[in-house]
Formats: C-alpha cells, sequence, structure tokens
C-alpha cells in the first residue's frame, strides 16, 4: 500500500474578508487567536494528508471540527484558501473548470449524510445520472444502474422514487449512483450519521462487503469513533479545523498524540484493535510453546485459543520471523486495560 | 405591555408632554383647514399651481410618442419590435382560440368558414374530470367536470372558452418568463438588486395604469390583453423561482458538482427539478393572477367572460353581469383547486404519466369524431340551456320594489352624515399641512430616513398637482379600512377563539380571495348602484380578508405560557382576552390593517368604474383616453400613499413588537 491515490498539502480553509491575503501574508500571525482576532473563521487549518490507493481512510472529529469542510477542499467543491491537492497526477486547484468537470465524471464519487437524491427520478433514473449527464445511451446506462442497484440489494426497488425508501435504503441508492461511474477515489461525507443505529451498522458491513469486492480509495468522514475503528486502515483525528494525528486505530490507542485522541481510545474495544504484535513479551529461555500467532492477527481473533491452553504461543511475523509469545497474562493485562478504561 | 409602554422607549429624549403638544397643533390645523373660509388657506397650499409642477405627465407622454415614432435599435426600429412581438403573440392566440373556441377558420369576420370545429365541450368537461381524477380523487373530478358542466349548461361556454383560450397562453407565458427572470436573478446578483425594487412597485402600482403604455404601444385587442395579464401575473413567478432555487439544499447542488455537471445541465437537471414543488406553487399563483385580470383585460380589447361582465357592468344590466361573473368565479375555483392538487400531490413514476396521457388524447379524438356526427356532443344544445340572468333581473327589481327606500335611506343617511362629511375634511386639507405631519410620524416611529421617504412621496403626489384627487382617494380607502378593520377584528378574534367556528371563517375567505376583485362590485351594485357609498361596500368586501386572517392568526399564536399564567393568576376568560391576548396580538393585527389597506388601494381604480372622484378615475380616464403621462403619474401617485403607509404601519408593529420582546411573525 505504497501507492498514494491522493495528497494534499498545507490546505488551508478559512472564511472571512480576504483569506488568502491574509494566508499569503504568514509573518503577521502566529497562533489561532490571532486568526479569530483578524476576523476569520477556521474551518481547516493547514491539512496535510496522504492516501494510499486501496485504503479506507477515516476522518473522525466532532462536529464543527472541519472535516466536511475539509473533504470537500479535496475534491474542490470549496475552494481552499491555501494548499495543494494532488491527485491524478496534478494539482487539482490548478484544474480548469473544463478538466474539474471530467475529473468528476469519471474519477471521483461521493455520497451525501442526506443521501441528496434527486426526488423526482426514480431510483434507477439516480443511479444513471451520472452516466445520463456524460452523454451515455440510455440502453447502456440502465444496463449499468441495474448491475448497481442489485449491488446495494435494492433489486425490484428500481421503479420506486426515493421518498417511498427508507432512510437506509436512499443511502443505498446514494451508494449505488456514486459507483456507477467507477472513480478512482470515494468520498463519503457521514454517509450513516443520519441513520438509526441498527440500520447504521448493517450498512457498515455492508460497506465493508462492497470495499472487499471493490478495492476503492476511499476517504471516509464520521464523527463516530466506533465507526472509525471499524471501518478505517487509517484515520485522521481533526479537532478544530486541524488533523492532531494520523495512524492505524492501534498506532491510535497505543500511543495517541494527546489527551484528546487519548479521550476517544479510551472506550474503544481494545482486544478488536490491538494485535499480537501489540502485547508480545520475550520467549523464556526453555518456555514450552502451545501454538503460533501471526503477529498481525487481532487478539479477539485469538483469545478464545490462548485463553484454553496452558502454555504461550509463538508470534511470528509475515516472513516467519519470532518476535516474541503471547500468553493468558498478556490477555490478561489487555482486559483489565480495558476495564480501567471504562 | 400597551402601545404608550411601547413608544415610550423612544420617547426619552422627546417629553411625552411635548409630543401630545405637536400632535394637537396639527389636529388644531386640521379642524381650521376644514373649518375656516376657503378663502383663508392660500390656494397654492391646496393644490401646487401649474407652473410649480414637475411636468412629468407630459415627458412621458413625449417619451412614449417619442418611443413610438422615432426610437429605433439600429437593425430595427422600436415600431418594428413590438410589431413583431404582436404578430407572434397573435399566432398563439389565434391557436389556442381555434382549439377551444372558434375552431380552424379561413378568412375573417363574418366571411370566416370553418375548417375543423372547436373541442367539443363534452371533451372539455370529461378531460376537467379526468384531470381532477387523477390530481385529487372523486372528489376533484366532480369538481372540475361539474365546474365546466356548470359553464355548458348556464349558456357561458363560448365566452368561457374564449377565456380560457387566452388563460392557456398567458400562464405558460407568464411561467416561463417569470422562470426565466428568476433565474436570471437567482444568477446574477446585480440583476436581482435592480428587479427586487421593480417588483415591489409592480405590486403597488394599479394594474390599471400599466394598461396605458401597453395600450399605447400594441393597440385595442386581445394581444394588448395578453400582455397586460402576463406582466400582472408574472412577478410572483420570479419570486418564487428566485426563492425557489436558493432552497434546493445545499447537499443537492453539491451532488450536482460532483457528478460533473455543465452549469446548464446543474439548472435544468438538478436545480429546477429539486425546486418543482415550489414552483408549482408559483404556477399556483400565475393561474388566478391572469383570472383575476379577465375583466380588466376586457378593457384593453380581451373578450370573452370578462366583456360580458364588463358590458353588463356598463349597462346596469345585472342579471347577465352577476352570471358571467358567477362563470369566472367557477372557472377560477377550478383551475385553482386543480393546479393546487397538482402541484401538492406525491410524484409519480413517468410511465404512468404517459399511459394517462395517451389515454385522454384518445378519449379526445374519440368524443371529437362523435362530435362530428352528433352535432349535441360538439356544442351544447341550445334547448337545454338555463338562465339565472331573468332571475337575477327579477330578484333585483323585487328587492328595488320593497326596499328600495330602506336602502336608500341608510345610503343616503351615511353618506350625508358619515362620508360627506369626512370626504370634506379630507379634501380641505393642504398638503403642506399633511406633508409636514406625515414627516413628524415618520421621523418618530422610524428616524430621519423613514421622515424623508414619506415627505418626498407626499411632495411627489403634491407637485404632479393630483393633491385633492389624492385626499379623495385616501378618504375613500380610510374610511373603507376602518369599517373592514371594525368588521374584520371581531371577527377574527372570534375566529382565533374558537376552532369550530374558523374553520367556516377560512373557507368564506379562503373563497372571497379566489374571486377577482371585480366580482365584488356587482352585487353592490345591484343594490346600491353607483357612488361612493357602493365603492366602500365593494372595497371592504375585497379588503376584509387579511385583517380576519392577521387578527385570527394573533389571538390564536399567543404563547401558551403567558395564557397559562394569565389563567393561574385568575383572569376570567373576558380578562384574559383583553388584558393578554389583544395587546400581544396587536403587532400582527397591524400587520393584517396593512394588508386591508393594500387590498383596498388595488381595489381603489377599480371603483372608479361606479364613478368616484379619485386618483382611480384619474387613472381610469387617462386608459380611456390612452393618455400614458397621465394615466402612469396617477398610478404612482397611488402606489407612493401604498408605500407611505406600508411603511408608516410596518414600522409602527415593529416597535410595537421589539417593545414586547417578539418578534411578529405573518400568517
Ligand atoms: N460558509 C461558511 N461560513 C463560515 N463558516 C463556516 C462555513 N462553512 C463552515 N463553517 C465553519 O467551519 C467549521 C467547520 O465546519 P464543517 O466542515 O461543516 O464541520 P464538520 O463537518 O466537521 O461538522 C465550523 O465551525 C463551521 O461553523
Ligand atoms: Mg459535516
Amino acid at each position: 500500500m505504497t501507492d498514494t491515490a491522493l495528497t494534499c498539502r498545507g490546505v488551508w480553509k478559512l472564511y472571512g474578508p480576504d483569506p488568502k491575503g491574509f494566508l499569503a501574508n504568514r509573518e503577521s500571525w502566529a497562533s489561532d487567536t490571532d486568526i479569530k482576532d483578524a476576523g476569520y473563521v477556521t474551518a481547516v487549518v493547514d491539512a496535510t494528508l496522504s492516501v494510499s490507493r486501496g485504503e479506507i481512510f477515516v476522518i473522525m472529529g466532532l462536529s464543527g471540527s472541519g472535516k466536511s469542510t475539509l473533504v470537500r477542499c479535496l475534491s474542490r467543491l470549496i475552494e481552499p484558501s491555501a494548499g495543494e491537492v494532488m491527485f491524478a497526477g496534478r494539482d487539482l486547484l490548478k484544474a480548469t473548470p473544463k478538466e474539474l468537470i471530467e475529473l468528476r465524471r469519471h474519477k471521483m464519487g461521493m455520497v451525501f449524510q442526506h443521501f441528496a437524491l434527486l426526488p423526482h427520478l426514480t431510483v434507477l433514473d439516480n443511479v444513471a445520472f451520472p452516466l445520463e449527464i456524460q452523454g451515455v445511451p440510455r440502453k447502456e446506462r440502465e444496463t449499468r444502474a441495474r448491475e448497481m442497484t442489485a449491488l446495494v440489494g435494492l433489486k425490484g426497488r428500481e421503479h420506486n422514487l426515493p421518498q417511498e425508501l427508507s432512510g437506509g435504503q436512499q443511502q443505498r441508492v446514494g451508494i449505488a449512483r456514486s459507483l456507477a461511474t467507477d472513480p478512482d477515489i470515494w468520498f463519503l461525507d457521514e454517509p450513516f450519521s443520519a441513520l438509526d443505529p441498527l440500520i447504521r451498522r448493517e450498512m457498515q458491513n455492508e460497506f465493508m462487503r462492497l470495499q472487499s469486492v471493490l478495492h476503492k480509495t476511499i476517504v471516509f468522514i464520521t464523527h463516530d469513533f466506533d465507526e472509525a475503528i471499524r471501518l478505517a486502515d487509517r484515520i485522521a483525528i481533526m479537532r478544530d479545523g486541524r488533523i492532531i494525528q494520523i495512524g492505524t486505530p492501534e498506532e491510535l490507542v497505543l500511543s495517541p498524540a494527546d489527551d484528546y485522541v487519548a479521550e476517544f481510545t479510551r472506550e474503544a474495544p481494545r482486544t478488536k484493535i490491538l494485535s499480537a504484535r501489540a502485547i508480545v513479551r520475550a520467549k523464556r529461555d526453555g518456555e514450552m510453546i502451545t501454538g503460533e500467532i501471526s503477529a498481525d492477527s487481532k487478539v479477539a481473533e485469538f483469545a478464545k485459543e490462548v485463553e484454553a491452553a496452558t502454555g504461550a504461543f509463538a508470534v511470528r511475523d509475515a516472513d516467519g520471523e519470532l518476535i516474541g509469545v503471547v500468553d493468558r497474562a498478556a490477555l490478561m493485562s489487555v482486559l483489565i486495560e480495558t476495564a480501567e478504561a471504562s | 405591555m400597551t402601545t404608550a409602554v411601547a413608544f415610550d422607549d423612544r420617547s426619552h429624549d422627546f417629553k411625552a408632554s411635548t409630543l401630545v403638544a405637536v400632535w394637537i397643533g396639527f389636529a388644531a390645523l386640521a379642524v381650521a383647514s376644514f373649518a375656516l373660509p376657503e378663502s383663508t388657506v392660500p390656494a397654492w397650499m391646496r393644490e401646487v399651481p401649474p407652473q410649480w409642477r414637475l411636468g412629468l405627465d407630459t415627458a412621458i407622454s413625449n417619451f412614449m410618442k417619442w418611443l413610438v415614432n422615432d426610437a429605433t435599435f439600429g437593425l430595427f426600429t422600436f415600431r418594428e419590435a413590438t410589431r413583431s412581438i404582436s404578430d407572434f403573440l397573435n399566432v398563439l392566440l389565434t391557436a389556442a382560440t381555434a382549439i377551444f373556441s372558434t375552431g380552424i377558420l379561413r378568412g375573417s369576420g363574418s366571411t370566416a368558414v370553418q375548417l375543423a370545429p372547436p373541442l367539443p365541450w363534452v371533451a372539455v368537461v370529461g378531460i376537467m374530470a379526468a384531470l381532477g381524477y387523477r390530481f385529487g380523487g372523486i372528489r376533484l373530478a366532480l369538481l372540475a367536470g361539474g365546474a365546466f358542466l356548470y359553464l355548458a349548461v348556464f349558456g357561458q361556454w363560448a365566452s368561457a372558452m374564449t377565456t380560457l383560450a387566452s388563460i392557456a397562453i398567458a400562464v405558460p407565458l407568464g411561467v416561463i418568463g417569470g422562470i426565466l427572470f428568476g433565474i436570471l436573478g437567482y444568477r446574477v446578483p446585480l440583476a436581482r438588486r435592480i428587479m427586487e425594487p421593480v417588483l415591489d412597485l409592480m405590486q403597488t402600482v394599479p394594474i390599471f395604469a400599466y394598461l396605458i403604455p401597453i395600450l399605447f404601444l400594441f393597440g385595442f385587442g386581445p394581444v394588448s390583453a395578453l400582455i397586460a395579464t402576463v406582466i400582472y401575473a408574472m412577478p410572483p413567478m420570479v419570486r418564487v423561482t428566485m426563492t425557489a432555487l436558493e432552497s434546493v439544499p445545499n447537499e443537492i447542488v453539491e451532488y450536482g458538482t460532483m457528478s460533473g455537471t455543465t452549469r446548464r445541465q446543474m439548472l435544468f437537471k438538478v436545480m429546477l427539478p429539486a425546486a418543482r414543488p415550489q414552483l408549482l406553487v408559483g404556477v399556483n399563483q400565475v393561474i388566478m393572477l391572469s383570472l383575476n385580470m379577465v375583466i380588466i383585460a376586457s378593457m384593453i380589447g380581451a373578450g370573452g367572460l370578462g366583456y360580458e361582465v364588463l358590458t353588463s357592468l356598463r349597462r346596469l344590466d345585472i342579471g347577465r353581469g352577476l352570471e358571467a361573473g358567477l362563470a369566472i368565479v367557477v372557472l377560477a375555483i377550478a383551475l385553482d383547486r386543480l393546479s393546487q392538487a397538482y402541484a401538492s400531490r406525491r410524484l409519480t413514476v413517468q410511465g404512468d404519466g404517459q399511459r394517462f396521457a395517451i389515454a385522454l388524447l384518445a378519449f379526445t379524438v374519440i368524443i371529437y369524431v362523435l362530435g362530428l356526427i352528433f352535432p349535441a356532443v360538439a356544442i351544447y344544445p341550445a334547448s337545454l340551456k338555463l338562465s339565472t340572468a331573468p332571475w337575477w333581473g327579477e330578484a333585483v327589481k323585487w328587492i328595488n320594489i320593497h326596499f328600495f327606500d330602506t336602502l336608500d335611506a341608510i345610503k343616503s343617511a351615511l353618506l350625508l352624515n358619515v362620508l360627506i362629511p369626512i370626504k370634506r375634511f379630507m379634501v380641505a386639507q393642504t398638503w403642506v399641512l399633511v406633508t409636514a405631519a406625515l414627516a413628524f410620524a415618520g421621523w418618530r416611529l422610524g428616524g430621519a430616513r423613514l421622515s424623508v421617504l414619506v415627505a418626498a412621496l407626499a411632495l411627489f403626489i403634491a407637485f404632479n398637482g393630483l393633491w385633492e384627487k389624492a385626499m379623495v382617494s385616501v378618504y375613500l380607502v380610510g374610511i373603507s379600512v376602518i369599517v373592514a378593520s371594525a368588521i374584520g377584528i371581531p371577527l377574527g378574534i372570534l375566529g382565533g377563539l374558537s376552532d369550530r367556528f374558523w374553520r367556516v371563517l377560512e373557507a368564506v375567505i379562503d373563497t372571497l380571495q379566489t374571486l377577482p376583485s371585480f366580482v365584488y362590485l356587482i352585487p353592490v351594485v345591484m343594490l346600491f348602484r353607483v357612488g361612493d357609498f357602493t365603492a366602500m361596500i365593494a372595497i371592504v368586501l375585497y379588503a376584509l380578508a387579511p385583517a380576519v386572517r392577521y387578527t385570527a392568526h394573533g389571538i390564536r399564536n399567543v404563547q401558551p405560557t403567558l395564557i397559562e399564567a394569565g389563567t393561574a393568576a385568575g383572569c376570567t376568560p373576558f380578562q384574559l382576552l383583553t388584558k393578554i391576548r389583544l395587546p400581544l396580538a396587536t403587532p400582527i393585527i397591524l400587520l393584517g390593517i396593512n394588508q386591508t389597506v393594500m387590498l383596498a388601494l388595488s381595489m381603489l381604480v377599480i371603483t372608479a368604474l361606479v364613478g368616484t372622484r379619485d386618483l382611480g378615475q384619474e387613472v381610469y380616464i387617462a386608459l380611456t383616453k390612452a393618455d400614458v403621462g397621465r394615466g402612469l403619474v396617477a398610478g404612482l401617485c397611488v402606489a407612493a400613499i401604498a408605500i407611505i403607509a406600508d411603511r408608516l404601519i410596518q414600522t409602527a408593529a415593529k416597535r410595537l413588537a421589539a417593545g414586547q420582546g417578539g418578534r411578529t411573525r405573518e400568517p
């Protein structure tokens, strides 16, 4: 996963009288308070990140932390005040309106929090819409739309109008529609936040199932840390417009950058996040080895087995190198940490 | 809190006693100008002498003459431009008239030969019923079908179809034009800044005033009537389009961008369809306003029902006027309910609509062919027609025989003791005094800006030499508004207190508001003949609705906690009303009165038909003489009165509400 699909460097978004001029003149201010005193609202502050091909990159933060603004800067729905966004081998911020239209038609897909379905079109026509505006002939686009509708499990609903569907179904349409053009990058801005918890869980599973088939590069926004943990390969945590930490769920749990991040990770389900690698200890001389575990498997996956056995398990990395052992005591310490946290 | 408290907060820099003294001073001067012999007040104060006047009317008239005779856009002259617009509209109108009313003709006038008949009446009734069924079920089907059946049975078919033909052209033009201007305003902020005040003005200048330039440019005839109708009906569509586009959810616009739409695709494939429900509300308004213009448009050449009403009214043929007027009402109600049902119905899948359209077309073709064979299908048989006209005539005769003396006595007593003295008083007021009083009131209520605005508008009237006529207008509108409030506010209070009563009342005022303003004149003329008294009653009837509606809304929407507090404090129901509900509702009631004033002013010109001597008559005379300058200036003066009243009352309502610590929300 070294191949990057999207990078942004030093992206700012300020709302106020003259954001570009203000940012160009950086000697005149230093702290966030200076910015506020100058009459600017800080939506995104100096964001730098890169998303690898095929990765699920989650941006997590409380409401108002700038997630939506950042993801819109990445797709240039919002014009950033400063910075650069590299996508498909070019600086997106330098693309002409025509080039942007082409990029969005073929390379980007987006899913919205409140679905943003066109109320006057049927499910099928909604899914076919992005193809229609590209001028794809009716037959062809309808075939594709039928495929996508079936993929998200809405077969038989093709001729319903959005208002006749439940929230979960509407978002399935939103998903099918955004995938109809087979985009290279897929933006989802809090796609499940407007749904009931049970439906949300179901949609998350559905989402993971789709991703296991499609292997898209994904930027996924959420304000729900549990959701972030469940879905993310990597998470960027935002606060007041700044990205304060980027890392895998495990990295965030093991070494939170500050108290704010630690606060989120406290109640996280550690057994699902921590891998064997994180809890190994060195093998004692002459110790009995009961079995073997791969270094990347999560605690929850091997806990039962280890608990049932009396001895220690050897933990080996991808090259078969022994990096240590895991035993009941190690499991206990994970459980105790979890209990203490909550 | 009372009025006095609310106004005091601003008056602390100005002693209350001084304020009272100033107002007593104004009142004393007003009484003096009325009571003292005419020679004591200099003539120039009563009416600005000609040599001081602005001469705006002549300037406008000369400009119009120049436009028509000399103006050119280089490639073509102004006259050529108006002529080609006129030709184009004529083609549309002829086509629609052929379908609904005349059939396809060869030749013209009395020598014309009918090549194909118009739509059979059975087909039209059937189409309307089918549309009713589709949009609103069996009840709407009965209503719409019944309405058109009524037109056939009561002998109004031919006129009604002529009217329907012009509506069928005016509405699409108004809607398309409104959407286009709306899009322009939405996209170009500068265009919007220019359009907003123009739209405001168009809603306050009486319709007649802009009939005149149209008449001047396009001549007397159905095309002019069509243009006037479109211009009158379009402004709300422009506004609706702008707000509808603005209120498309941001996410939908973003989605449009993210799917890579071009600007045009964004507009036509995303925003306009998403704004459809709101746009349809606008369409309903265009339909209703077009129907409202039916009678007025007949003054510059529209035929049909409006023409029937107008000629009957001129001949005082009450029976026929009433029949045609009722036919307009029936048409208005049917089209209103149909378009409302269409606007508020849930979307359905498109293929379904196609099937319906095909079935409807097939039905029409079958009936059309049947109509060629059986004449009764094509044209409603004359032998089966009913007419209520003789009946109405008899009724009027009967009323006149039995009640003439009573009615006349009531009318004379009110005229002699109330109307005429008030009129004399108003006419005696000089522009100097009134302007000063308005400026003072404006300053106390809203500060220097409001003061300058109202004074300037008053001076505009004076320096166009229309002061006395304006005072007659103010008298007529003022007394009508007082009567309308005296009836409307108590009704509104009752409606606000009792849900059952309100349901009945609301149905009544909803219906009253779908009636074209002209219709109000007919029964009143029938009972009271012409004159100020008749005008006043017609204005009261027309302008009553907002007074009722706003009052009921205000009474109803007092915060429940305040009522509970009052009840807990041991208020009787009557005390609750007088001590809590009414004072709190006062700002909203004021806004209702404001609306009543606006409607009364718009009715003013129409009442000129029954012989008033005010600005309305000035416009009306200008219309008959096609004197553009004179008509427009008088129209602008009516608008000036409207703006003065509107700004003063609105400011007062706002300050009252602010004094209560709340905001006024309109119903
Ligand atoms: N158009 C705007 N004008 C001014 N401030 C804005 C605008 N849009 C967003 N903001 C501010 O930027 C911040 C981030 O908003 P947003 O990106 O929507 O947050 P999130 O999606 O994380 O809830 C908020 O404080 C918001 O008030
Ligand atoms: Mg957001």
